[in-house]
Order: C-alpha cells, then structure tokens, then sequence
C-alpha cells in the first residue's frame, strides 16, 4: 500500500526526529544504522590505503611512496578493514538489526550496553585515526615484537590503544547477542527453528567472547612496555618472541571466523529464499557453525609455522588446521544441495551469495594449502597468503555483507533499491574481485614476498592485473553506495515483505514498528517453510503487522 | 512465576527473565575476565618454566607477610560480600549496607597494603625500567618477574578500585532503599564480579610471592 | 540462572574459616621443601580448591542452573587451550634438533 496512509504509519525511522534521537537511541535497529555509518567510513579508509598500496604495485621500483611509508600503508590497511570494517560489519549492523526481530523479541537484552558498545567502538576509531593522522603505524597489523613493542619510531602505542578499546565493543556485542538468544526467545521459538543467521551468530559471540580478551590484553602487554619499561617482550632480559605471536593469534586466529561466521548465516538465508527452498541439512549447518566457533580456537599455531615454533607443536596444529575445514565444507555442501531443484532467481542478493560460495571454495581450499606444513615453509609471507585471505574476507565476507544489506534493505528502510544497478555492481565486483586477487595467487607461488614496496620486474604484469582489478572493484564498492543513498528518497516503497521470504523479521512491517511486532508472535513451525503458505507464527490478535 | 507487579526493562517479558539475563550476562562478562587474565598467566607460565631460578630468586625479595595479610583482607571481604548478597535476598537493609561497607572497608585496606608494597619496591629500585637494578647473573630474567608483577597485581589492582566504585554505588542505592527480598539482582552482580576478583588474587598470590620459598 | 536460594550463615562462616586454613596452609607449605615440582603443584591445587569453594558458595553456582555451570566450565576450559597448545609449542622445542631452515 503506497500513498498518504502508509505515511502517516509510525515506525522506528520517523517515531522522533534530530540528532539526540540518534546518539542517544536504545533501538537496536537505530544503533545498527549508527554501526552502518561507522562500518562505511572505515571501509572506504581502508579502501584508501590499498587504492594507494596498489598504485604503488603498478610498478616494480618504489617509486611512489618510500619504503617506510608503504610500511605504514600495509598496516593502516589492515587495522582499518579487520578491527573496524570486517570484525563489526554484519554482527553489528545486520546482526544487530534483525536478531531480535528473527527471535521475536522486542530489542536485545542489554540495549543500553548496545550503545555503548557503539560509542566504544567509536572512540577505539577515533584513537587509531588520530594514530594514522600522527604519522601511522608501520608494524603490519600484526604488531610483532620486539619491534612493535621496542624497536619502531611509529605511534604504535596510540595505535594498539584504539584497537583495545574497540574489542570492548565485539565483548559487549557478543555478551548481548549470547544472553538475548538464550532467554528472550518468542514462544515456540525453539533452538532448532531459529534462523541459521542466529545460530552464526551465535556462534560468533562465543569467539567474541573468549577470544577478544585475550588480544586486548596482549596489546595492552605491548603498551605496558612501550610505555612503563615492563619488558615482558623484551629478548634483551631473555624474553620470547613467541609468546606476542601466541598470545596475538589465539585471538586473531579465532577473528578470522568472527570475520566469515556471520556471512556464512547471510547466505543461508539468501540461498533459501532465492532458491524458494529450506535449507538442505539444518542441523547439520547449525552444528557446523558451531563447531567452526570451537576448532577455530585451535588452530592458531599455523601462523607460526616458520618463526620458530616446535616442529612437534606445529604438526598439532597442521593436522587441526585440517580438521576446522570439515564443518566448513559440510556448510558448502548443504548450500549447494539447497540450490539443486530449487526455484532459483538471480536477484542482486543471490548474485553475492552464488558468488561467495565459489570464492569461498577457492579461499578455503587455499587456506587447506597453507596448513599443508611442507608448502607453508614455501609460501609463507607470500602474496598466496594475500590471495587466500583477501578471497575470504573480500571475495566472500564482504560479498556476504553485500548480499546482506540488499536483501534486508526494504525491511530496514521500507524502501527497494534499484535492481538493475544492483545485479550490475554485483557482477563488476565479483570480476573486480577476481582480477585483482587470482593473479596474487600466481605471485605467491612464483615467491613475490608480501609487505615489499618493490619487487622483481619479472611479476609486473601479474601486478598490472591486480592493480587493474582493483580500479573495476572500487568502482562496484562506489555503486551501490550510491544508488542505496538515492533509494532511501526515491526508492519504491516496499511492502511487508517484498522476497516472498519466510523469517519471523518478514512479517512485521517495512520499517518495522520501534518495538518490532504489535503482538508478539507464537511459533509454530520450522524455518525456511518454503512451499508452504502459512507464516511461521501465529499472533495472539490476529494478523501480523501490515503495511 | 513471575509477578507482573515487578518493574522490568520494557524488552523483557517478566523480572524473571530480566534476572535471568542479568546473571546470565554477569558470568558471560566474567568468562571474558578469565581470558583476559589469562594471557597474563599464560606469558606467566611460559617464563617461570623457563627461567625457574631467577622467578624462585625474585619471588623471595615480596613481602610475604603482606601477600599473606592481603589474602587474609581479600578472603574477609568476600566473606563480608556475600553476606551483604544475603542481606540483600532478606530484604535486611540496615545489614546489607553495613556488610557492604565493610567489604569496600576490606578492599580499600588491601588497596593501601598493596601501594605499600609498591612504594617499597620503587625504593628496592625493582621497578622494570632504567632505574631497575637486582643483584646477580639472575638480573635479567628477575626484571621479566617483576613486570609479571607489576602488570598482575597493577590490573588486579586496577579491578579492585573499580570494584570500590561499584560498591559506592551499591552502598548509595542501599540507603536508599532500592533493593529488596524481590530485586536484589544489582546486588548480585557486584557480588559475583568482586568475588571473582578474589578470585584472580587466589593464584596471583602462590604464583608471585610463594615460589622457591624453600630455598631462602 | 541463580535460583534464589539463600545459604546460611554458618555454611559461609565454615567457607571463610575454610579459605583462611587453606592460606595458611599454602603460605607455609611454600617453606617446607617437597622436591621438584611438587612445591607448585601443590600450591596450584590448593588455590584451585580455594576458588572453587569461592565459585560453589559464594557465587552461588551449587545452587545455579546447568546453563551457568556450562558458562563457569567454558571460560576455564577456554583458558586451558591457550596453556595447553601453547606450552606444548615451548616445551617441545628442545626434543630435537630442528633443521635450520
């Protein structure tokens, strides 16, 4: 229903207006627009540093930015897109945003705490821009001592401050998510009919938190003697470089899957809605997730591989690092057979998500490669180690995040984007995406090293390739921005459900009401009842919200 | 059973699922404590398994009688704790504020015995940094102990004053009457994370000043 | 979740008198000399059993759901992979000689 009725209708954009309504809100769904904000920024900052890193790449003498600078770039790339960019991104827009209207509930359990992690999140940003505005960070992202903790003249402890502060954000974010599912359940919302969505996130929140607190505190143990003298890092009084790099990937190791769980919960969705069916082996993507979530705490040695590490100690992990692939696969697998005789549709969101299964292929199948022990000492610190995280984190995690906001766009703004532009920015990034990264596998495996500002004129070409991927990829990054921005005026206005997509967050308005459903909603059936009419719940006094 | 009477936050169904919550949400913020920690203990581990000699040669230059005073001090108050957590489930005031007080009467004192020690070892020049100065080939490894030491005890410290903060509060909203037998749950919470801060002090202690005691 | 349960004086009396025997006990176990690594081992039992009476009594877990036992169990289970994995790297390194690479 479209004209001056459906005006007039309230609902969480227009219940008040200003800017206090904004920065002080306790709506989840407010404070995932508030994330969406922040999320942005820093993915075109980080957009920056590797637009210059690339053209830097264009040829193979340092001839645009010394060594130290691309030092910094390197860094301030990394920082930006995997503590400000990839780590919130779904959790803390989408996630944020649809659990409690997925649950049934009317907010998440803590929501002021909801604020405050948004503030903190902030605050960490704004710690770690002043650091880049300072003069930056030259370390890589990975902060290995002695250097980052003695040696570099760069602001590293303003830096690792900011990321400190922000993991407070993940903890909060994945202390309410946790506590949410497990007690503000709709009735009849049991553990298997939730969305596969909420069980990535959920598993996700167990990594937030058991994982975050221990990177805050190895940073905080590199601020210490930065700044106090206590040498813990130190080799001069016999301390152990090792320990940093334990310490560092127990975490970061785990991040990786903060990083992909959640886009792994998107395309559940998007696969069963564009394929009109249930997802294929429910419970066994539910375990996965979860399993994911636990093996990938125990993996983290295989960064270690050639630093040192006991030979002894790394066959461990190798042989562990095999292992978390198997919930990974069983994931595939079950999208894959999801497709098969569905009734698929090739809207924007679908064209992300058959693109992150492939990618996604690609991306773990190489990770499998690195935690081969023996190929590892060969391509360790080469550009295959860039390819093979860039196709997960941008191939797929980024795709997901995509994927993610156009899907859910009508339900958070009541507004549909332009399809055609969508499918077209779709598919210029995914062949952005893959010119700039296939060709670093070649140059991994021909020996490129990374985090090297010059390199050997005989890879130039492959560079070319990247650089030139790169330019497609951003222009398909520019894109939807726009015509998302442009649709929040001018967009259709899209009904309650404008996917025909079975889900708890479908059947209530676009936008939906502050506090998500006029009556709460009594479950009955299981997720996914694609080919079924009926909506999942029944409500106590009648219908469900309408437009 | 819930009792519709009783204020709750407007996203909760009853004060049973909002407790619920509550306590869940507490020990999920406590799970994170022990990994933080953690690290600690871990590089902790890691350097006294290796360097065994200089941490037995560095652990006798504490204090122990202030280590095991301050155990004593610590173990009051979370006696005092938990029976203000009692007072409260009783809807005793007068009780709960008084046994409040005393648990951050307790906490302050192990605050002002623990900067003692410091400024002790700030005297003794066993402070990590240029002025850091121990006595034998030891020397070096020594100086790793006492940033585990000063970082250890410096964060728990740093927990503990926090914690006087939340019980300041606490105290307030007491007197004032906030609480009673039916909400209590603010309480709780305090209760659960000052008792886990003892806690953290329950293996700072053997692990810091009790190691090679023997060999003295 | 907590169940409300209030304990009695005399059990938290009974914890407190426990908590201060078994310091006294470690501080002074610590001069006594039990051979190799005993002295350790023996003082991370006692302080283990010291936070678990904190842990069942104090914070109520005796008297919590199994929900919160699974909470309390995961954040030290966690904490043992992080030991365990990482000393299994430190204290292997010297088994063999590594091949220099």
């Amino acid at each position: 229903m479209n004209g001056p009725v459906e005006e007039r209708r309230q609902h969480y954009l227009n219940v008040n207006y200003g800017l206090k309504s904004w920065l002080l809100t306790i709506d989840h769904k407010r404070i995932a627009w508030l994330y969406l904000v922040g999320v942005t920024f820093f993915f075109f900052v980080g957009g920056l540093f590797a637009t210059l890193i690339r053209m830097e790449l264009l040829t193979p003498q340092g001839d645009l930015v010394q060594a130290e600078t691309y030092n910094k770039l390197f860094t301030m790339h990394g920082v930006t897109m995997i503590f400000f960019f990839l780590i919130p991104s779904i959790p803390a827009v989408l996630g944020n945003f649809l659990i409690p209207l997925m649950i049934g509930a009317r907010d998440l359990a803590f929501p002021r705490l909801n604020l405050a992690s948004w503030y903190i999140y902030i605050l960490g940003g704004v710690f770690t821009l002043a650091a880049a505005a300072a003069g930056g960070v030259d370390t890589g992202w990975t902060f290995y001592t002695p250097y980052s903790s003695i040696y570099s003249n760069t602001h590293v402890a303003l830096t690792v401050i900011g990321i400190f502060i922000t993991g407070f954000s993940s903890i909060l974010t994945g202390l309410n998510f946790i506590v949410t599912i497990h007690t503000m359940r709709a009735p009849g919302m049991t553990w298997f009919r939730l969305p596969l969505f909420v069980w990535a996130h959920y598993a996700t929140s167990i990594i937030f938190i058991l994982g975050t607190p221990v990177i805050a505190i190895t940073l905080a143990l590199v601020a210490f003697e930065r700044l106090f003298g206590l040498g813990i890092f130190n080799p001069e009084l016999g301390g152990d470089p090792l320990l940093f790099q334990h310490l560092f990937w127990f975490y970061s190791h785990p991040a990786v899957y903060i990083m992909i769980l959640p886009g792994m919960g998107v395309i559940s969705e998007l696969i069963a809605c564009f394929s009109r069916k249930r997802v294929f082996g429910y419970d066994f993507v539910a375990f996965s997730s979860l399993a994911i979530a636990v093996l990938g705490f125990l993996v983290w040695g295989h960064h270690m591989f050639v630093s040192g590490q006991s030979v002894y100690a790394s066959m461990i992990f190798s042989l562990l690092s095999m292992l978390v692939a198997i919930p990974s696969a069983i994931k595939v697998f079950n999208w894959t057979a999801t497709l098969y005789k569905g009734s698929i549709s090739f809207d924007a969101p679908m064209i992300y998500a058959l693109g992150f299964i492939g990618l996604f292929t690609i991306g773990g199948l190489t990770g499998l490669f690195l935690a081969t022990l023996g190929v590892d000492i060969h391509v360790h610190d080469t550009y295959f180690v860039i390819a093979h995280f860039h196709y997960i984190m941008v191939g797929s995690a980024v795709m997901a995040y995509l994927g993610g906001i156009h899907f859910w766009w009508p339900k958070m703004t009541g507004r549909k984007y332009s399809e055609p532009l969508a499918r077209l920015a779709a598919v210029i990034i995914f062949l952005g995406f893959n010119l700039t990264f296939f060709p670093q596998f070649v140059l991994g495996y021909l020996g490129m090293p990374r985090r090297y500002h010059v390199y050997p004129p005989e890879f130039q070409v492959l560079n070319v390739m990247s650089t030139a991927g790169a330019s497609i990829l951003a222009v398909g990054y520019v894109l939807p921005l726009a015509y998302l921005i442009w649709s929040l005026r001018y967009g259709v206005v899209a009904g309650m459900n404008p996917w025909k997509a079975k889900g708890l967050e479908w059947e209530t308005a676009s936008p939906p009401p502050t506090d998500n459903f006029d009556v709460t909603p009594i479950v009955v059936h299981e997720a996914y009842a694609y080919g079924e009419a009926e909506s999942q719940a029944v409500y106590p006094t009648g219908k469900p919200a309408n437009v | 059973m819930s009792d519709s009477s009783i204020v709750h936050a407007h996203q909760f169904d009853d004060a049973e699922q909002q407790h619920e919550a509550s306590w869940l949400g507490m020990w999920v913020f406590l799970a994170t404590e022990v990994m933080f920690f953690g690290g600690m203990f871990l590089g902790y581990t890691i350097y006294r398994s290796t360097y065994p000699a200089a941490f037995a040669d560095a652990s006798n230059h504490l204090d122990i009688w202030l280590g095991t005073i301050n155990t004593a001090v610590l173990i009051g108050s979370s006696f005092t704790m938990a029976l203000a957590v009692r007072s409260a489930q009783l809807g005793a005031r007068k009780p709960l504020v008084l046994f409040l007080i005393l648990t951050l009467v307790l906490g302050a004192l192990f605050l002002g015995i623990k900067f003692t020690e410091y400024y002790a070892k700030i005297e003794e020049n066993l402070v990590p940094g240029s002025n850091f100065s121990f006595a034998g080939p030891l020397g070096r490894a020594a100086e790793i102990f006492f940033s585990f030491y000063f970082a250890m005890t410096g964060m728990h410290a740093l927990h503990m004053i926090i914690g006087l903060a939340l019980l300041t509060a606490m105290i307030v909203k007491a007197g004032r009457g906030r609480f009673s037998s039916v909400y209590n749950t603010p309480v709780e919470l305090v209760g659960l994370y000052w008792h886990f801060v003892y806690i953290v002090w329950i293996f700072l202690f053997p692990l810091l000043y009790l190691v090679g005691r023997h060999l003295q | 979740m907590s169940s409300g349960h209030i304990v009695s004086v005399k059990l938290y009396l009974a914890i407190f008198g426990a908590l201060l025997v078994m310091t006294l006990a470690t501080a002074g176990a610590a001069f006594i000399d039990l051979g190799g690594n005993l002295n350790t081992a023996l003082a991370m039992v006692i302080a283990a059993c010291k936070a678990l009476l904190v842990i069942l009594f104090f914070m109520h877990v005796r008297y919590s759901s199994r929900l919160t036992w699974v909470f309390v169990g995961a954040g030290f289970f966690w904490l043992m992979i992080l030991l365990s994995l990482t000393l299994a790297d430190v204290l292997s390194r010297r088994w063999l000689p590594t091949l220099l690479l």
